[in-house]
């Protein structure tokens, strides 16, 4: 976690994002006539307006932005599901390599009431570096939450707290935002490793 | 008079606390030939109740709650039932059910406790029964343990202290990830 492999990878990543675009540009031109004719929505399509966990904005086209996504929806006050599927992720990403610099992911949260930038920033990045937690107002994140056809519901426990029963499922997101698929909690990490690789294939 | 009964009420507990720390373990050696498999350092019994492989998964910094677990087997002729746990890290601990409903994780509080039927074993798992530790003070850290009270029906109460496994531990032999 020392500054300069983390600036070295974000340059790469940066460079990497730079040689798809241009690849990806030249692609669009060829396509496009496929494309418009069979248009892709956006799977998250949705007017919402976030921020992630260094307060930066997130919309719609941040899951579109041209690069592959692992996206989760979860919550700091989760026993199990969460901190499990963070830890599988960056398992995940590490077991890439290079070879998944190319790829974003995302863990946000359905419990923003709770989840400051702040909280989710020292979460989400315990494990790795490569996980972006993002949270937001109550109002925009259940535009997500609906955009996503994520399940999160509030249920009160009897000391008079709550927990969330939601989406265990990570969502495999193509890089204009395409629904590409899911990996279930606690897939075997063969087989997610398997969906992912098909994943940046196909982007 | 407030004082001396706070001083009663201290003492009591204190008693108790030794009783409950020390008995268990007296009684340790007595059960283990019991099952051959898990001739394990750390059964734990409690009149007719025994307790393996407890241990809790480390938690994430901010991470306010926590998981712990365990195989509990009813050894007597009597069903008994785990009615409460406590832990001193933790503001609160209660025994919760998960499950998977669909790709939907449901959770819920189980107020009647867990029923642990004579003769039978009852595990507490990632992904199902599971000790909830809620407004945990510091992180859970793998490698320590935290101090846990569980409380039954009829064999009464026991503290221990539980380790602390991975994050994403299935069982309290540091084995975290893929193991399955």
């Amino acid at each position: 976690m020392a500054n300069n492999p983390g600036l070295k990878s974000l340059r790469l990543g940066l460079w990497i994002a730079i040689g798809v675009l241009a690849v990806g540009t030249g692609l669009a031109a060829l396509l496009l006539p496929r494309v418009s004719a069979e248009p892709v929505e956006a799977y998250g399509a949705g007017d919402y307006t976030l921020v992630d966990h260094d307060g930066l904005s997130v919309t719609q086209a941040t899951f579109a932005s041209g690069k592959p996504s692992l996206v989760f929806f979860g919550f700091t006050h989760c026993p199990e599901v969460c901190p499990t599927t963070l830890y599988e992720m960056a398992t995940w990403l590490e077991a890439l390599g290079p070879e998944g610099n190319d790829l974003n992911a995302f863990f946000v949260t359905v419990d923003p009431e709770r989840d400051t930038p702040e909280m989710l920033k020292a979460y989400v990045t315990a494990p790795t570096d490569r996980v972006t937690g993002v949270t937001g107002e109550k109002a925009e994140i259940d535009k997500i939450v609906s955009a996503w056809h994520v399940h999160a519901e509030r249920v009160a426990l009897e000391n008079g707290d709550y927990t969330m029963d939601h989406t265990a499922s990570v969502f495999l997101v193509g890089p204009q935002g395409e629904f590409q698929g899911t990996i279930a909690y606690r897939e075997a990490s063969d087989t997610a490793l398997g969906k992912i690789r098909n994943l940046l294939a196909k982007s | 008079m407030k004082k001396i009964i706070i001083r009663a009420v201290m003492a009591l507990f204190a008693v108790l606390y030794l009783f409950i720390h020390f008995a268990p373990r007296a009684h340790a050696h007595e059960g283990i030939d019991h099952s051959g498999e898990t001739a394990q350092h750390d059964i734990l019994v409690l009149g007719d109740i025994e307790i393996a492989n407890a241990f809790a998964r480390a938690t994430l910094p901010n991470a306010p709650v926590g998981g712990g677990f365990m195989t509990i087997t009813n050894t007597g002729a009597e069903d008994d039932r785990l009615i409460g746990a406590a832990a001193d890290v933790a503001g609160d601990a209660q025994i919760h059910e998960m499950a998977l409903d669909g790709d939907i994780m449901k959770m819920r509080a189980l107020e009647d406790g867990i029923a642990l039927p004579a003769g039978e074993t009852v595990t507490l798992a990632p992904g199902g029964l599971h000790i909830m530790f809620m407004g945990i003070e510091q992180p859970f850290v793998e490698g320590e343990c935290v101090e846990v009270r569980l409380t039954f029906e009829k064999a009464g109460e026991v503290g221990f202290c539980m380790p602390v496994a991975a994050v994403a531990a299935n069982g309290a032999d540091h084995s975290s990830h893929g193991s399955h």
